[in-house]
C-alpha cells in the first residue's frame, strides 16, 4: 500500500480542553487568596508556599520515576494540592511541618493509589487531617494577620471558630458582638493561610464557575446546608450557637466548599450526586462545629464524603435517553 | 395538516456539544466532476445483505444500469453510475476499512444513459406501493451516512402506525456542507422528495429540520414549500441531526432505548434522500451520484462535487487541485463521526458525505491521561451515559459492567471524547465494548 494514512476511531477534532489547562486554571483560581495570604503574612507565608511547592512537586517527581511511570509534575495537579495545601495550615507553620504535610499530601494522598485521577480522597485534606492529629500543637498555633510593611507582629490569636467554642465551654454562652464580618471577608481574621479572604476565594471560585471546571452544585448546597443548619440552632438558642452568617464566614468553609469539595477526582460526577455530596459535607460539618470535639469539621466533612463518593455515583446515575415509562415518551397518536 | 408559516415549537434535547462550524465550502456552488476512467461499485453500499451482481466481465454497461441485483429485502441493487466495460469483480478498498467486492467499470467516456430510464407517465397517480417500489429499485438508501435502505424504513410493520415524517436537514456535522447546497440548489427536489416520501407512508404531516446556521436553506425550503411540509429551523448544536435527538427535538418524543423511529411513529429521512427520491420517481434515475463535500485543511481547492458511486477517492482529490504536501488523515464524513481511511483508493459509496483531510497539525493524537473524573462526558452525553465508568470497565475487561452503564445505547457521536480533557478515547471504548459484548452473546446463544 502506497499511501498510508493514519487511522483512529472519531472524533477526529476535539475541544481545547486538556488537563494541564484545567490544572491551571485552578492555580490561576488561587492566586487572589494566595496573593491575600501573602500580604498578611508576608514572608512567612511565602516561605510556607515555597517549601510545599518544592517538596510536593519533589515528592511527585520521585514517586513516579520509583514506580517507573511518566513524570508529570507539569500537568499542574501537583502545584494545585502544594497550594492548597499551605492555606490549610496556620500561617506559624514550622517547615517541617510543611515539609511533612507535603508529603504526606502527595504521597499517602495521591501517589500510593496510582497519582491523578486514582485518588479516592483529597490529598491536602488527607494531610491536614494528618496532621491536626499528629502534631495538634502546631496546626491550631494561630496568630493575628499583620499586614505586609505595615510593622505590626503576628501574636497569638484564636480562630472565631475556636474562639466560640471555648468560649461556650468555659461560660456557657456565646457573644459575636466582638466580630465585624467585613474583617473576615477581606481577611482578617485569625485562622489557616488561605482561608481568610472570602472576597479572594469567591473572586476565584467565579472564574472556575466561568470556565465550567466547577459547578455551582457542591458549593451552593454546601454552605446553604450549613447556612439554613446554623440558622436553625440559632434561631432555638442564639445564646449558644452562633448566626449562620458568621458560620458561613468563618472558618474553612469558602475554601472547602469551593475549592477542596469540588475536586473532581474525590467527588460524584452527575449533578444529582453532586447535590448529595454537597448536603453531607453541610450537615457534617454543622454536627462537628456545633457538638464535635473540634471547633471546625470542613476538613473531617469533605474526607466523609469523598468516601461516600462511589456509593453515590453508583445510585445517581443520570436518567438515560430511551428509558422513560412507555406512557411518557409519547407515540403515535 | 401543518401550516408552513407557522412557527414550529422545537424542543432540547439533553447533553451535546458545539465544536466550530468550519464549513469552508458552504458558499461553493455544488460543481459535476469530471467522470473517472474507472469506478469501482462496492456490492456492499448500505446495512443489510450485500448485492448480487448480475453482470461479468467484458459485460457492456450503461449509465443507471443495474450491476447488481438486491440480495435480500432489507438489501438494494447497485447501478453502473457511468457507461463502459465491466473489467472484472474483484475486491478492493471499502470504506469500511478492508477490502471488499467491487464491480469495476472501465469508462467509454461516453456516459450513455440506459435507454430504459423514463420517467413514469403519471406521477400523480402512483400509489404508495408503487412509490416504494421505485425507490427500492432505483437503489435509494439513507444518504446522511447510516446507508440504511429506504424502502425498508418506508415499511414498517403493521403495529406501528407512522404519524410523522421528519426531513433531515440538520447537518450538525462540522465542515460539511453537501446538504445545505443541496437545500440551497434544489430545494424543489427536496420539498418534492419529502412529499413522495409521505405519500409512500401514508402520513400528512411532514417537517423538515434545519440547524439555524443555515437560514438561506430554512428560506430556499420554505420558498419551496407548501403549507403541507414544514421548515422548521433548530438550535445549532450537535448532534442535532442524531436521528433520535431530532426526533425529541422536532416532536418531543423519545425513541425507547434499543428502539426505532417508527416505535414513536416517526420516520426521518435524510435531504439527500428525499431528492434522491424525487429524481428516481420523476425522471426514473437511479442512484448513480451523490454531492460530495471535499474540505479541510488538507485539500487544495475545498469544493462541493457531485461523484458518480464508486469514484476513488484519488480522482475526487484529483479534482480538487490535490492535496496538501502534509496530509495525516483521510476522513469519509464529517470529523465527529466519520471514519478514517488509510489510502486513497477507496471509492466514494452511497453513504459517503464528505472527504475531509487533515493534515498534521490537525490531526495530532492526542495521548490519554488519566480520567479526572470531571465529569464533561456525563453532561454532553445525548443518551444520558456515563461515558467515563463504562470506558474504565471496557479498558478493564469488564464487559459485563459496561454493559450495565449501557453502552449498548451509546450512539457514537463522540461528544464524550470531544470534550474530555483526558483526551480518553472514549468512543473507542465504546465500540470496542459494543462489539466484544456482541461477540459475547453470539458465543453464548451457540
Amino acid at each position: 500500500m502506497k499511501d498510508v494514512y493514519l487511522i483512529t476511531s472519531g472524533p477526529h477534532v476535539h475541544s481545547t480542553d486538556s488537563i494541564p489547562r484545567v490544572m491551571y486554571s485552578v492555580v490561576l483560581a488561587l492566586l487572589p487568596a494566595v496573593a491575600v495570604s501573602i500580604l498578611f503574612f508576608g514572608a512567612a507565608a511565602l516561605m510556607m508556599y515555597a517549601i510545599s511547592i518544592i517538596t510536593c512537586i519533589a515528592a511527585e517527581a520521585a514517586c513516579q520515576k520509583i514506580m517507573k511511570r511518566p513524570v508529570t509534575v507539569t500537568d499542574g495537579s501537583v502545584l494545585i494540592t502544594a497550594i492548597l495545601l499551605a492555606m490549610n495550615l496556620p500561617p506559624s507553620a514550622p517547615w517541617w511541618l510543611v515539609v511533612v504535610g507535603s508529603l504526606t499530601a502527595v504521597v499517602l494522598g495521591k501517589q500510593v493509589y496510582g497519582g491523578l485521577g486514582y485518588n479516592p480522597f483529597n490529598p491536602v485534606l488527607v494531610a491536614r487531617v494528618v496532621l491536626l492529629i499528629s502534631f495538634p500543637v502546631q496546626m491550631t498555633n494561630w496568630v493575628s494577620p499583620a499586614p505586609l510593611f505595615s510593622g505590626i507582629d503576628m501574636v497569638s490569636m484564636a480562630t472565631p471558630l475556636g474562639e466560640i467554642k471555648t468560649e461556650l465551654l468555659t461560660t456557657g454562652a456565646i457573644d459575636l458582638a466582638r466580630y465585624n464580618y467585613f474583617d473576615f471577608t477581606v481577611g482578617f481574621m485569625g485562622g489557616s493561610l488561605g482561608e481568610m479572604s472570602v472576597i479572594a476565594l469567591l473572586l476565584g471560585a467565579l472564574f472556575l464557575l466561568y470556565r465550567g471546571y466547577i459547578t455551582w452544585h457542591i458549593p451552593v448546597t454546601y454552605i446553604g446546608t450549613v447556612f439554613v443548619l446554623t440558622g436553625i440552632f440559632w434561631m432555638y438558642d442564639p445564646t449558644s450557637f452562633a448566626n449562620p452568617v458568621f458560620h458561613v464566614l468563618a472558618g474553612g468553609l469558602v475554601l472547602g466548599a469551593f475549592f477542596m469539595a469540588t475536586d473532581m477526582v474525590t467527588t460524584p460526577v452527575s449533578p444529582r450526586g453532586m447535590v448529595i455530596f454537597g448536603l453531607g459535607c453541610g450537615i457534617l460539618t454543622v454536627v462537628i462545629r456545633l457538638f464535635g470535639g473540634y471547633p471546625e469539621g470542613v476538613a473531617f466533612s469533605i474526607l466523609l464524603m469523598n468516601a461516600a463518593t462511589p456509593i453515590i455515583d453508583r445510585y445517581t446515575v443520570p436518567r438515560k435517553f430511551g428509558y422513560t415509562r412507555p406512557d411518557e415518551a409519547g407515540g403515535a397518536s | 395538516m401543518m401550516g408552513a408559516r407557522k412557527k414550529q415549537k422545537t424542543y432540547r434535547f439533553q447533553g451535546g456539544v458545539h465544536p466550530p462550524e468550519e464549513k469552508l465550502t458552504a458558499a461553493l456552488p455544488t460543481e459535476a466532476m469530471p467522470l473517472p476512467e474507472k469506478i469501482y461499485i462496492p456490492l456492499s453500499q448500505h446495512i443489510g445483505a450485500p448485492a448480487v451482481p448480475v453482470v461479468k466481465e467484458g459485460d457492456r454497461v450503461l449509465t443507471g444500469m443495474v450491476v447488481a441485483e438486491a440480495g435480500g429485502f432489507v438489501s438494494t441493487p447497485v447501478h453502473a453510475s457511468i457507461s463502459g466495460t465491466v473489467t472484472g469483480i474483484v475486491d478492493y478498498p471499502h470504506p469500511v476499512g478492508r477490502n471488499m467486492p467491487a464491480v469495476v467499470v472501465e469508462s467509454d467516456g461516453a456516459d450513455k444513459l440506459d435507454e430504459k430510464i423514463t420517467p413514469p407517465p403519471d406521477i400523480n397517480s402512483l400509489t404508495g406501493e408503487e412509490i416504494r417500489e421505485i425507490i427500492k429499485n432505483a437503489g435509494i438508501v439513507g444518504l446522511g451516512g447510516a446507508a440504511f435502505p429506504t424502502h425498508v424504513k418506508l415499511s414498517p410493520p403493521k403495529d406501528k402506525p407512522i404519524d410523522t415524517l421528519i426531513i433531515n436537514g440538520a447537518e450538525c456535522e462540522p465542515y460539511l456542507t453537501a446538504d445545505h447546497r443541496l437545500m440551497l440548489e434544489h430545494p424543489e427536489k427536496v420539498i418534492g422528495g419529502a412529499r413522495l416520501l409521505a405519500k409512500a407512508l401514508g402520513v400528512t404531516r411532514v417537517l423538515t429540520g434545519v440547524e439555524k446556521n443555515k437560514m438561506d436553506a430554512v428560506q430556499a425550503l420554505t420558498g419551496a414549500t407548501g403549507s403541507d411540509v414544514a421548515v422548521v429551523p433548530f438550535a445549532v448544536h450537535y448532534p442535532q441531526g442524531a436521528e433520535k435527538q431530532l426526533i425529541k427535538a422536532s416532536v418531543d418524543r423519545v425513541v425507547p432505548a434499543g428502539g426505532l423511529p417508527m416505535d414513536v411513529g416517526v420516520v426521518v429521512q435524510n435531504v439527500g434522500t428525499a431528492a434522491a427520491v424525487y429524481d428516481a420517481v420523476t425522471d426514473g434515475m437511479p442512484l448513480i451520484s451523490r454531492i460530495v463535500t471535499v474540505t479541510g485543511p488538507g485539500i487544495r481547492t475545498p469544493k462541493n462535487l457531485r461523484v458518480r458511486i464508486g469514484t476513488p477517492l484519488s480522482e475526487v482529490i484529483a479534482s480538487c487541485g490535490g492535496l496538501a504536501p502534509d496530509v495525516r488523515k483521510v476522513i469519509l464524513g464529517g470529523p465527529m463521526m466519520g471514519n478514517a481511511q488509510f489510502n486513497l483508493q477507496v471509492p466514494v459509496i452511497k453513504g459517503t458525505s464528505g472527504v475531509l483531510l487533515l493534515t498534521e497539525s490537525a490531526a495530532e493524537v492526542l495521548q490519554p491521561g488519566p480520567c479526572l473524573r470531571c465529569g464533561n462526558c456525563v453532561r454532553v452525553c445525548p443518551m444520558g451515559l456515563t461515558p467515563l465508568m463504562f470506558a474504565r470497565y471496557t479498558e478493564l475487561g469488564m464487559f459485563d459492567e459496561a454493559a450495565e452503564f449501557n453502552v449498548a445505547d451509546c450512539i457514537e457521536c463522540g461528544c464524550c471524547a470531544y470534550e474530555c480533557p483526558a483526551h480518553i478515547p472514549l468512543v473507542q471504548y465504546a465500540k470496542y465494548a459494543k462489539a466484544e459484548i456482541q461477540n459475547r452473546k453470539r458465543k453464548a446463544a451457540g
